[in-house]
């Protein structure tokens, strides 16, 4: 039996179309949200106000929707570079967790430096562990081809055994009646804040800027060049010479990077200290913020700061009304699954055979 | 001799779930669909089985019911990746998440309560054998199910029709197409039967390997059962081996503690993963091996007819 349809992929996208993915995504997103809380026993209009508005009310508010974008923002640049190549790095939590374990040594060790270079010699170091827990899988996939998708979720259920061990043991504050915990960073070992009003601080200037260097390394290198022609037409890519290896490596190192220094933001920013729980998942959520922002530079720009709100809105929910956390995971798998249905509806049209006849 | 009894013991009960599952998710990449919600699914599973046992007593009800519950997931998952087109990848996490949310949200006011657990049924005869007995032939029944139901997957897989159009869709939409077969169709049912199996393990996990609803009680079982999968270069027979091995591996943590041995419970709590990224390294080591084994279509977008 034939379907009387048929599908095909459009060739072009005006930028109108490519904006309704996103769009229809968060719509369905803010919808659900409130039919969800609906269902919870909250009033659609606060329900409405507590996800979507209440991150918005206030200067401190405002300052965690920012504070949650940063390494959100970080992260998903990275990601979006592999992924356009094709390289599927799921592991970027891992490499969150690895680099702040690596950010969180200097000021564990040097705990009473005055030194104003820590902060930059934690990023440094966080970054390189973070490169170092992808590089595994980018050497696992390039020497034994080894699935990196399959690698790098191991290595994100590994990185998180590795904290727990070295915050229960070897770098747990000796002073800490045995609480899984480092001692608190030195003053030398915060990022500063931006506004007194709020917690957000100067890690989002680096993941804008990160932003832009993002964007420039795709539309304007060769590299970034060569990564995506290997992912969109592998076959051309080896014609034209251009290494699968390298792609894969640089992939993963970008985005091992990134993350590292997305865990090195988390201790040295929100958090003070190296603990059991780093992230909230960010490296996964930074997988959706990827695709919600087409894999584009700009477009990750405001998916991160909505998935950030869907963070602090959540959390309000939370505090106010009880709405369990896990509300939280359900938006973000709407949000992403509503970016799928709906993109699908603009990178293929529907083709009616009585339509070609017309043609022919 | 207690300890080895503890040991056979152990890794039936925690390889049963793995087994199950990763015969599901065998299926379902077989017919070139790769499925990454399966934390989700189980998540799913598990709740929807404690909540039914709480309520009605019966388990095997509740093996169902859960099963039921991932069915219905696993069909959000269909739709996005058949008809939606969506990235398997990609959608295989949104969903994941989703489930994982949703198992949290429902589960939310039966955190931490208990049920009794599943009941065990005695072999005839060969449970009174001595340290063996009461390791391998006293179990809830499920425990062996498992290994048959894998039995008949693999006949079904390499004898039937069923399977043969199963293995076509996966290795050649595009062919089993052009001969007359609904790859949607397919790859619809394979998907679902997966969902269900995935939801029967997270809710065997629940109600019969442990008696308590915990949010994150999965604990990243789910991406074992992906690992397992492609450890046993997705064929049926060696997926029994490696779920076994995985069992083991997955109760170490414990046996060391009882023995008194000082090892960090984290390193013994990795065995699993670091043996999964050994042994898929050692196994694709030889690119011709899993090309050949691999379902060829697995991953890709289905477009239909053109």
């Amino acid at each position: 039996m034939r379907a009387p349809w048929m599908i095909e992929p459009r060739t072009s996208l005006s930028p109108f179309l490519s904006l309704v993915p996103p769009l229809a995504a968060v719509l369905t997103t803010i919808v659900g949200g409130v039919v969800l809380l609906t269902f919870l026993g909250i009033s659609p209009g606060a329900a409405l106000f507590q996800l979507f508005l209440a991150p918005f009310s206030s200067a401190f508010n405002i300052g965690e929707v920012l504070l949650k974008a940063t390494p959100l923002l970080l992260i998903a640049q990275g990601l979006a570079i592999g992924f356009r190549a094709k390289v599927w790095n799921i592991g970027a939590e891992g490499q969150l967790i690895v680099g702040a374990i690596g950010g969180s040594l200097l000021p564990i060790f040097y705990n009473d430096s005055q030194n104003p270079l820590m902060i930059g010699g934690m990023m440094l170091i966080g970054m390189l562990c973070g490169m170092g827990w992808a590089a595994i899988a980018a050497a696992l996939r390039t020497r034994f081809n080894a699935n990196e998708i399959l690698v790098t979720l191991m290595l994100n259920s590994l990185a998180l055994q590795l904290l727990y061990y070295l915050v229960g043991g070897p770098l747990r504050d000796p002073h800490g009646f045995n609480f899984p915990q480092s001692a608190l960073f030195p003053d030398v070992a915060m990022l500063s804040l931006l506004s007194s009003a709020g917690r957000v601080n100067t890690g989002l200037l680096v993941a804008l800027a990160v932003s832009v260097a993002a964007w420039l390394f795709v539309e304007r290198s060769l590299i970034g060049y060569k990564l995506q022609v290997g992912g969109v037409a592998p076959e051309a890519a080896r014609y034209a010479g251009f290494k699968e290896s390298r792609a894969i490596w640089l992939s993963l190192l970008i985005g091992g990077a990134a993350a590292g220094l997305a865990g090195v933001f988390e201790v040295a920013g929100p958090l003070g200290q190296l603990q059991r729980v780093v992230s909230p998942g960010y490296g996964f959520a930074a997988i959706i913020v990827a695709f919600l922002g087409g894999l584009n530079a700009i477009g990750i720009l405001f998916a991160a700061f909505f998935m950030a709100v869907i963070y602090v809105g959540g959390n309000i929910a939370q505090a106010s009304a009880d709405v369990p956390y896990a509300v939280i995971s359900i938006l973000q798998g709407m949000l992403l699954i509503g970016y799928i249905v709906a993109r699908v509806f603009v990178d293929y049209r529907v083709v009616f055979p009585w339509s070609l006849a017309k043609v022919s | 001799m207690a300890w080895f009894t503890f040991l056979i013991s152990g890794t039936l009960l925690a390889a049963t779930p793995l087994l199950i599952a990763a015969l599901g998710e065998v299926i379902v990449e077989k017919s070139g669909v790769l499925n990454l919600s399966i934390e989700g699914m189980m998540s799913v599973g598990a709740v929807v089985a404690f909540i039914v046992v709480l309520y009605s007593g019966s388990h095997w009800l509740a093996l169902v019911a859960g099963g039921m519950a991932a069915l219905a997931l696993s069909v959000i998952f269909a739709f996005v990746v058949l008809l939606a087109l969506g990235n398997q990848v990609v959608s295989g996490l949104a969903v994941g998440l989703f489930g994982i949310g949703v198992a949290g949200l429902v589960g939310k006011p039966y955190e931490n309560m208990t049920v009794a657990p599943m009941q065990r049924i005695d072999v005839p005869l060969l449970s009174d054998i001595p340290v063996l007995g009461p390791g391998l032939f006293h179990h809830p029944l499920p425990v062996y199910l498992a290994p048959l139901l894998a039995v008949l997957l693999w006949w079904m897989l390499k004898y039937s029709k069923v399977g043969l159009v199963l293995r076509a869709v996966g290795e050649s939409p595009e062919s089993a197409n052009a001969v007359g077969y609904n790859v949607v169709g397919v790859r619809f049912l394979a998907i679902i039967f997966g969902g269900f199996l995935a939801g029967v393990a997270g809710a065997f996990i629940c109600i019969a390997s442990s008696t308590l609803w915990a949010d994150g009680m999965i604990a990243g079982r789910g991406w074992i059962v992906i690992a397992l999968v492609m450890f046993a270069m997705w064929r049926v027979e060696r997926v029994i081996i490696g779920a076994y091995l995985f069992g083991a591996a997955s109760i170490g943590e414990l046996l060391v503690q009882s023995a008194g041995i000082s090892v960090p419970s984290q390193l013994m709590t990795s065995i699993p993963y670091i043996v999964t990224i050994v042994a898929v390294s050692i196994l694709s080591m030889d690119g011709k091996r899993v090309r050949l084994n691999a379902p060829v279509s697995l991953g890709r977008v289905y477009l239909g007819t053109h």
